[in-house]
């Protein structure tokens, strides 16, 4: 076996892709031939590696330096002088890091670093490698349900373990898990959810492109615990790069022997097809995702019933986020104990997070259930860009909840962001320094919805509209007398009466906007 | 790719629409769905009309008029907004010379805002055809138009 001195781990992910990534890739490879290196160092293609908006970004090991910005005319200088001389390259290297592991405050004030569970593989394995995943101890969890376990034992195994779905509801997993178990129903169907559409949420994406056979492998669990014997990933259609490498994974898995007919020699199959989405953004919405599945427009369905009894072709069927599945795995191989250190009492495990906006190192990161905002921003998102202040966040997404400053010592996790009335959605945190103006903010998220309400219920279709016309009448003339009282109660009228989430949950922007940024929109 | 092929890759089922209609569209070189596609799909799945038509126009990455060469769809959600796509919309307004939802004149561009496009962390961004561009600013916009307008 040959052995390297270094390597090179360049990220490939529909971000650096834009960059350049390519380009600088097969640049690196060509030099490093050239250099005579090639026996001594390795470049090795993996998914996103925390940071996005820095163009180009690669980490050499074994010093684990971070290089971002790095363009194809870079390279000969890069080649040269880190990789043949082992002197830094000061002017690309990323002198902020970014944290790849979950960080823990303990109760003296000093941190802890704890190895992450989503994101684990995400920018150190090479996606596109079923082998580079088994050795990461990959496809252990399902060997392990499926020849050591009864999909009982398996279910009550992700109950005690406390996993709650992570698509923004925190629907317990297990819970509908054992629904589904138990609904009547011969053919049953795992449907993993990743028509990733809230704003400023792209992890789902992160993770397909980053480590799709993690979802593989937790919808294979999933299956096998249900009594599900198909599988489907709804993708987004502007997701390219994801719908490639999961069909990809399916396709090795598959060869492997790890998806398909008689799994582990049990009577047990199990096999996954992909589905490309059209776009648009009612269609995250589980019925709507049904139907859209099914070949119809995007609507809502009414429920009850919920889709664990009656959902794809009437069938019972199990709808889950892309992070919820990719937590199974690593809890069926380590066991619910394990997973249930990282959190709090009340809401286990990790939240993968997108941190956006006007923050030092926009990212994606991985912390534990109950992280403070402030530490979200401050430690994993390297604080407020150019030494401004902050002044708030839309956290959640579009659908999501703004959070002024008061609101930074505020812990993250479902529980204690509900006694706020705020959510912790899809995980996507929008940071706004002083200059922004939050007018303009709450106008841009009534204007997507108004775009994005599907038109099948009254409350939302109209709603929309209007909330709109008196909010950019307010920006345009000032608010008159019972403007903003206006947003808030046709908005509560909206939570209310709406047929589905996507009306019901406007009225948490804008009342939460109001509440802490009233005054600045009534004088704008 | 001729219509009749593409149905053909495809099980008769309503579950194929989705697929059916993005490679009918991807194989006209104006970017859209045309009515024959649409009488096509229609009859293959044994639906009306009027359905293919339905679903076709509840998703936006369809459309049922000629589209130019290259498609440009601005992301105007709130993260790209907070990063300055308004003026990224303008910049391209004026430089086309065409509004939201056009095409010039020339057939080359057609100018789409779109919701999200999950690529915020290089916000703001456009994406043309397949391919995605992000942290747009208007001397950058230049030299994409340029590359484009002379590429394929």
């Amino acid at each position: 076996m040959n052995t390297v001195r270094s390597h090179v781990l360049i990220s490939i992910d529909a971000g650096t892709i834009m960059a350049g990534a390519r380009a600088v890739q097969a640049e690196l490879v060509e030099e490093i031939k050239r250099k005579g290196l090639s026996g001594e160092v390795a470049v090795l293609e993996t998914g996103n590696l925390g940071v996005t908006g820095m163009g180009v970004v690669l980490v050499v090991y074994p010093e684990g330096l971070y290089y971002a910005n790095i363009t194809k005319e870079d390279v000969p200088e890069f080649v040269e002088e880190q990789l043949l001389k082992g002197r830094l390259v000061k002017r690309l290297l990323l002198t902020q890091a970014p944290k790849r592991f979950v960080i823990r405050r303990e109760k003296t004030g000093l941190t802890r670093e704890q190895p992450r569970i989503v994101l684990k593989n995400c920018g150190i394995i090479n996606p596109e490698s079923i082998e580079e995943y088994i050795a990461a101890s990959g496809y252990e969890g399902e060997s392990k349900a499926l020849t050591g376990m009864t999909p009982d034992e398996v279910i009550n195994e992700v109950k005690r373990a406390g996993l709650a779905g992570r698509g923004g509801a925190a629907f317990p997993t297990g819970t509908k898990w054992e629904f589904g178990r138990k609904a009547p129903g011969q053919e049953k169907f795992i449907l993993c959810n990743a028509d990733e559409g809230e704003p400023g949420t792209f992890k789902d994406r992160l993770i397909l492109e980053g480590d799709p056979h993690k979802l593989i492998e937790g919808m294979v669990i999933a299956g096998y615990a249900v009594g599900a014997t198909r599988g489907f990933i709804y993708i987004r259609g502007e997701y390219g790069l994801s719908i490639g490498r999961t069909e990809r994974a399916i396709a090795d898995a598959r060869s492997f022997g790890l998806l398909g007919n008689s799994l582990f020699d049990k009577a047990f199959g199990f096999d996954i097809e992909v589905m490309k989405g059209g776009g648009a953004y009612v269609c995250g919405e589980e019925t709507a995702l049904i139907e859209s599945l099914e070949g119809h427009r995007g609507h809502p369905r009414n429920k009850p019933p919920y889709p664990v009894v009656a959902g794809l072709w009437g069938k019972p069927t199990i709808v889950n986020n892309v992070e919820t599945l990719a937590n199974i795995a690593d809890i069926i191989r380590n066991g619910a104990n394990w997973f249930k250190q990282y959190g709090t009492p009340k809401c286990a495990g990790t939240k993968v997070y997108t941190i956006l906006g006007h923050v030092a190192t926009p990212g994606l990161i991985e912390a534990e259930m109950g992280t403070t905002l402030r530490d979200i921003i401050y430690e994993y998102g390297g604080g407020i860009a150019d030494g401004k202040a902050f002044k708030g966040a839309l956290v959640g997404g579009a659908a999501g909840a703004f959070l002024g400053p008061d609101m930074l010592e505020v812990k993250m996790d479902f529980v204690s962001l509900k006694e706020y009335a705020a959510a912790l959605g899809s995980g996507a945190i929008l940071v706004m320094n002083e200059e922004t103006s939050m007018a303009d903010m709450l106008g841009s998220v009534l204007h997507f919805f108004k775009h994005e309400s599907c038109g099948h219920c009254v409350p939302c279709r109209l709603g929309t509209a209007r909330l709109v016309d008196i909010f950019d009448r307010v920006v345009e003339s000032g608010a008159k007398a019972d403007d903003l009282d206006r947003l808030l109660q046709i908005s509560g009228v909206m939570k209310d009466t709406s047929f589905c989430p996507l009306g019901q949950s406007l009225h948490l922007p804008v009342s939460s906007c109001l509440k802490y940024f009233r005054d600045e929109i009534a004088g704008s | 790719m001729d219509r009749e092929a593409i149905l053909k890759k495809f099980e008769p089922e309503l579950r194929n629409i989705l697929y059916i209609l993005h490679e009918l569209q991807d194989r006209n070189p104006r970017h859209y769905v045309a009515k024959e596609d649409i009488e096509a799909c229609a009859e293959y799945l044994s639906v009306p009309y009027s359905y293919v038509h339905g679903v076709t126009t509840f998703y936006t990455m369809f459309s049922l008029a000629p589209r130019g060469r290259h498609i440009i769809r601005l992301c105007d959600s709130p993260p790209c907004h907070l990063m300055g796509s308004t003026s990224v919309l303008d910049y391209l307004k004026k430089k086309l010379g065409i509004g939201v939802g056009e095409t010039t004149a020339d057939g080359v561009f057609t100018l789409e805002t779109a919701s999200c496009l999950g690529v915020c962390g290089v916000a703001p961004a456009i994406m043309i055809n397949d391919e995605m561009y992000g942290k747009l600013t208007p001397e950058r916009v230049d030299g994409i138009l340029e590359e484009r307008r002379i590429g394929p």
